[in-house]
């Protein structure tokens, strides 16, 4: 059973059934993870803006370096405008890091290799920038559909186009962060699973090879977590600045 | 990017053959919906929690350590900067200093020599007068002696020429006429002299 590289990515119940109305919402290791992961943020994050000394600390540093880091990334993306949806790219931004970098740990859940888990992010995302383009921009902001300068036989055609690719927003984001997380996990499954069944002869290669595979997979959880949260800024520039 | 892109593929295909293979023992877990709602429940709650309290407490304390920080770091250097006028302003007093003692220096020297030099002008201005003086005096007491050498030498000449005259023969004569004779000579000697 463990042999499957799939089976790392089982949800399983966690304590009591817990029943709300006829829906399960029972605590699982996936909740497991996400609050583990929320919980790790909140302590370091917390621990780095409690001392206000001049000269920071090793927390305190990281904690700020990450402020600016973030503050940089929304700033050069989507401009000033954007200032009032920082601290929502902040948690973002960190709570995906945390849940791919928690994902590397051996034996944990990766909260974010699950579809489901992305897609109700994107969505949310693809929704809230819908929703604050329509209020910026009234009716306007169907502009987006229509770049300037497309001359007038191509028009259907383009915002057709520009249509579905704004519609593909959230599933190409969502399958974007799940597929990578999964594809990577799973195979470092599939080589861990030939360093046992080549044994200590032939198993040296699959084990460097492993090995290699962690380092880039911790850079793919980092780059997955910053394109998501860049894509948001993205989509959050178009609907508060709305030049395409 | 390529070896990437290769990675991905192999993966790829590995996982469409798992999820064929893996078709027969239930699938993809990520496909079963059996726990979606309850990990878009705890989703929603942890990712709620996270933001509020991120959005409430923490990242305002960070952002005010950062400004603090900033405007610290800027109240320093323009402390900083006015400590560099500062002290630029006090290095180019005290070379205007430097510079007035300086001049002032070379004045009271140059006074100092003009009066050494007036007071060397006078002194021997005052000098010379008293040299002058003197040797005028001395002039004036040579040519008295000159002078008076000639008579004295006659009277001498007529004395003793009388004396000897009176011891020759033994007769006083008229010292008037010996001493007549006496100019004579002297005179004849003079014009010799003279000639």
């Amino acid at each position: 059973m463990a042999s499957n590289p799939m089976y790392q990515f089982n949800v399983y119940r966690i304590g009591p059934e817990i029943k709300l109305g006829s829906v399960d919402i029972s605590f699982t290791n996936a909740s497991l993870f996400m609050v583990i992961s929320s919980l790790a943020i909140l302590i370091i994050f917390n621990l780095g803006a409690k001392k206000k000394t001049l000269i920071p600390d090793k927390l305190q540093l990281l904690s700020e370096l990450s402020y600016s880091f973030v503050a940089k990334m929304i700033s050069d993306t989507a401009g000033s405008k954007a200032k009032p949806y920082f601290s929502f790219i902040f948690s973002l931004f960190m709570f995906v890091l945390f849940c791919n970098m928690f994902g590397m740990i051996p034996y944990a859940f990766t909260v974010t290799s699950h579809i489901i888990v992305t897609f109700v992010l994107a969505a949310f995302i693809f929704i809230g920038v819908t929703i604050i383009g329509f209020m910026k921009h009234g009716l306007g902001y169907l502009k987006l559909f229509v770049p300037s300068g497309v001359p007038m036989v191509l028009l259907p055609l383009i915002v057709v186009i520009e249509i579905i690719s704004y519609l593909s927003r959230p599933i190409s984001l969502s399958v974007r962060l799940f597929a990578n997380m999964m594809a990577g996990h799973t195979m470092m499954k599939v080589f861990g699973g030939f360093v046992i069944s080549l044994g200590i002869v032939g198993g040296w290669l699959p084990l460097s090879f492993s090995v290699a595979l962690t380092g880039l997979e911790i850079l793919v959880a980092f780059l997955q977590a910053y394109v998501f949260a860049i894509l948001t800024c993205i989509y959050l520039n178009d609907a508060l600045n709305l030049h395409h | 990017m390529l070896k990437k892109i290769v990675i991905l593929l192999f993966v790829t295909c590995f996982a469409c053959f798992n999820i064929v293979f893996a078709a027969e023992s239930g699938g993809m877990p990520q496909l079963n919906p059996e726990f979606w709602i309850s990990q878009i429940f705890w989703l929603i709650i942890t990712f709620g929690i996270l933001f509020i309290v991120l959005t409430k407490v923490i990242l305002p304390k960070i952002s005010d350590n950062l400004e603090t920080r900033k405007s610290q770091i800027l109240e320093n250097i323009e402390t900083a900067d006015k400590q560099k006028e500062e002290s630029q302003k006090k290095i180019d007093e005290y070379e205007k200093i430097i510079l007035d003692s300086k001049l002032k220096a070379k004045s009271y020297f140059n006074q100092a020599r003009e009066k050494i030099l007036d007071d060397i002008n006078k002194k021997r201005a005052a000098l010379d007068k008293d040299l002058d003086e003197e040797i005028g005096e001395v002039e004036k007491e040579l040519s008295d002696l000159k002078n008076k050498s000639g008579e004295k030498i006659n009277k001498i000449a007529a004395e003793t020429s009388a004396e000897l005259i009176k011891e020759l023969i033994g007769e006083e004569v008229n010292s008037s006429s010996i001493a007549a004779i006496v100019e004579d000579q002297s005179k004849i000697n003079k014009e010799r002299k003279d000639v």
